[in-house]
């Protein structure tokens, strides 16, 4: 287990920058000494584990620091602001490494006294985390799941969720589509076990935005036996009468191949083609585009999702505190489901966290590879309250509301 | 709208002829007419617009990005954040050549310039600071940190304070004029875009897009006084992003341009109440006075225009297409 601590240090904070701007931000972000880390008065953990995906292009390798930029940049945003409010942050970043038991670090950490905490890990994982005694005394932020049944049969009290569900991207999806009149969905469903969970979510969308689905077909070719793409695909996609396909296939190992093979010329939307996410390196509206700029000067690359969920709640904690105007737990955990809490997250609405779930509402972004296509709630999705709430499960839907 | 047929005359008169566009100005002013200057963000260029007459005059190139704009005080120079350039453009109004640069830093967005017309002041995004510039040797003074991502910034008419808007950090800074220093600091709405002080500098003016309200704060307490909702019948409350300010000098009525709501909000200046609103185009950004005060000029982001409002009538008269993204507006008699 590797552990780091990140943070802004107090003297550079505090100093009056009459350099150049590129220099003075260079020296804004370092790593503190332990002396430096008295002044410190909010201290939040990151539990990550290490990417494991296997299928990936070669031209587009995943981040080994996926996740963990966003949290950085979201405590040098804290503290940028806790130089006029004296609340000072700091993170420190736990590795899960293979062989580790994710519980029993989250248990050494309640004792050490963290209570905000951060995790990157499966959802069984969380799960189980959630459940663990003590884990009423913290907020578990899940920064990278959009598992559903985390949101509901296996809720907690305990866990916020800042991505998107599954179920929130395929309503998002399934809104376009209905808009656009292309109801009839040829449904291609991967062989990982999440795969037939973004299926299941599409199927729902479609029952409830009418969506119709002509065709659900799984996908277990690996064209090791010299079966080649374009002798395989344009067979599989034959059939049903169909405006769109969609896919679901999360860890990319086939999605992409369909694009411009297929029997018909329709459009490949889901996991691939138009992929409904919480953000993307083309979204640049509503002031996205200086979160992009700050996090690409920073990082080196382009956030991600996870570096945006991971931003997102150093941020939910740092708008909290200051909102609150105290660093103390309770204080700040109130106000985080309360409903004064509003999030600025970049995408034009406040956002804030469903009481029935811990599940952040927010807009979803439909993009291709070079362009944002859309932003759902799509126009003409109405609902009485708040429509961002016509994505994912709804408080009359929710199991997890009943278990509250 | 009697100084309608002179222009008209006067611009056939020079109709076709590129170096007399500064003869079209002199007679645009002396006509009584306003010259329209409008930022392009994505056309990276200046829209020039005779206000009276409703006519794009012409379009100048002008750098990479242009947001934030304004006027000297006598008029001659015309300030143009180029945010993607890193620079202040300095454009003669006489020529419409650009004649130098400021050092604005990274990023600039907005700017404001003092009553003496010596310092200019800027918010640099990227930076998290407010760079100061003495605006006749061209040089940095000072950079000012303040909140992540300052956008919105002014200066009081007395020349006490500046007071620069972040929107990440949810402040209003409250820079002392003579020390250059932040002094004091007021929590406001979430996501702060746009601040406007009242000609008495009696009052703060500041507008907080996520929440969708308007924020009075009065000046000796640097306390909110009084929070303003907007309601529109069939416009959803998320669409209510209210940014550009500008009250009238004898604080009668205050103008707030409300972004996707498509409405400039009127609101009675004395008793801080919403008493009416004008459908503009589409994401209205900024707005501007004329300088008789008798018209409202609003920048709309997304329909690619501008709207013009006749105060006497209280009513829209006039949309223009002057290009693409329009984002801040200036204009000089």
């Amino acid at each position: 287990m590797r552990s780091l601590v990140w943070m802004i240090t107090v003297a550079s904070l505090l100093a009056v920058t009459d350099v150049p701007a590129k220099q003075s931000r260079k020296g804004t972000a370092a790593l503190a000494a332990d002396a430096e880390s008295a002044a410190v008065n909010l201290r939040i953990a990151y539990l990550h584990r290490p990417t494991t995906r296997t299928f990936f292009p070669y031209f587009d390798p995943p981040a080994a620091d996926s996740g963990l930029q966003g949290a950085r940049l979201g405590i040098e945003d804290n503290n940028t602001t806790g130089r006029f409010t004296g609340q000072i942050f700091a993170l420190n970043e736990i590795s899960v490494d293979e062989g580790d038991d994710p519980a029993s670090v989250f248990l050494r950490l309640l004792a050490e006294g963290y209570r905000h905490i951060l995790v990157d890990l499966p959802a069984a994982s969380i799960e189980r985390l959630s459940l663990l005694p003590g884990a009423e005394h913290s907020v578990i932020y899940d920064v990278g799941s959009t598992d559903d049944r985390l949101r509901e049969a296996a809720c907690s009290t305990r866990v916020l969720h800042l991505l998107p569900s599954r179920s929130m991207r395929a309503d998002a999806l399934a809104q376009y589509l209905v808009q656009k009149r292309w109801t009839k969905w040829f449904l291609i469903v991967g062989r990982q076990p999440s795969d037939r969970l973004y299926a299941d979510a599409v199927e729902r969308a479609a029952k409830r935005f009418g969506g119709k689905i002509v065709a659900i077909k799984v996908w277990e070719y690996d064209f090791a036996d010299r079966r080649t793409p374009e002798a395989v695909i344009p067979v599989f996609t034959q059939g049903a009468d169909h405006d769109v396909l969609i896919v679901a296939d999360e860890a990319a190992e086939f999605g992409d191949l369909l694009p411009y093979r297929s029997w018909f010329a329709r459009p490949v939307v889901g996991t691939q083609g138009l992929v409904p996410s919480a953000w993307h390196r083309t979204h640049e509206a509503w002031g996205a585009l200086q979160l992009q700029k700050r996090f690409r000067e920073q990082a080196g690359r382009w956030m991600d999702e996870t570096d945006y969920g991971a931003w997102l709640a150093i941020r939910a904690i740092g708008e909290a505190a200051t909102r609150a105007k105290t660093v103390e737990f309770d204080a700040i955990a109130n106000f985080l489901r309360s409903d004064q809490f509003a999030l600025a997250g970049f995408k034009g609405v406040p956002l804030s966290f469903r009481s029935w779930d811990g599940q952040l509402r927010q807009p979803v972004l439909l993009a291709h590879e070079r362009a944002l296509v859309a932003v759902a709630p799509i126009e003409g999705f109405i609902h009485p309250r708040n429509e961002l709430d016509t994505l994912g499960y709804d408080q009359s839907e929710s199991v997890c509301d009943a278990k509250r | 709208m009697r100084n309608d047929s002179n222009n008209r005359e006067t611009r056939r008169g020079t109709h076709g002829v590129v170096l007399a566009a500064s003869l079209v100005f002199a007679a645009c002013g002396s006509a009584g007419a306003d010259t329209v200057y409008v930022t392009l963000e994505k056309d990276n260029a200046v829209a020039i617009v005779d206000g009276v007459a409703a006519k794009l005059l012409k379009t100048m190139s002008v750098g990479k990005r242009p947001r934030g704009i304004a006027l000297s005080r006598d008029g001659r120079e015309l300030y143009v954040a180029v945010s993607d350039d890193d620079a202040i453009r300095v454009i003669d109004t006489a020529t419409s050549k650009v004649v130098r640069d400021l050092p604005s830093g990274d990023d600039p967005e907005t700017f404001a310039i003092d009553p003496e017309g010596t310092f200019l002041y800027v918010s640099n995004e990227d930076d998290n600071a407010v760079t100061v510039i003495d605006l006749a040797k061209g040089k940095q003074v000072k950079r000012i940190p303040v909140g992540v991502e300052p956008e919105g910034i002014a200066v009081s008419p007395d020349g006490r304070w500046v007071v620069s808007t972040s929107e990440t950090t949810n402040m209003a800074h409250w820079i002392d004029r003579r020390r250059l220093e932040v002094i004091d600091n007021t929590l406001v709405d979430p996501r702060p875009r746009a601040a406007c002080f009242t000609a008495d500098s009696k009052q703060l003016w500041v507008t907080s897009e996520i929440a969708g309200t308007l924020l009075i704060l009065d000046v000796d307490t640097r306390q909110i006084v009084k929070r303003v909702s907007f309601k529109i019948p069939g416009v959803t409350a998320e669409k209510i992003q209210p940014v550009g300010i500008r009250v009238d000098p004898e604080r009668r009525r205050g103008y707030v341009a409300l972004g996707p709501a498509n409405r400039v909000a009127v609101i009675d200046a004395q008793k801080l109440d919403v008493v009416n609103y004008f459908l503009v185009g589409q994401r209205v950004w900024h707005l501007e006075f004329s300088p008789d005060h008798r018209r409202l000029y609003t920048t709309n982001g997304l329909s690619n225009d501008i709207s013009i409002i006749d105060l006497a009538e209280q009513k829209v008269v006039k949309s223009l297409a002057v290009g693409q993204y329009p984002w801040g507006v200036a204009v000089k008699p």
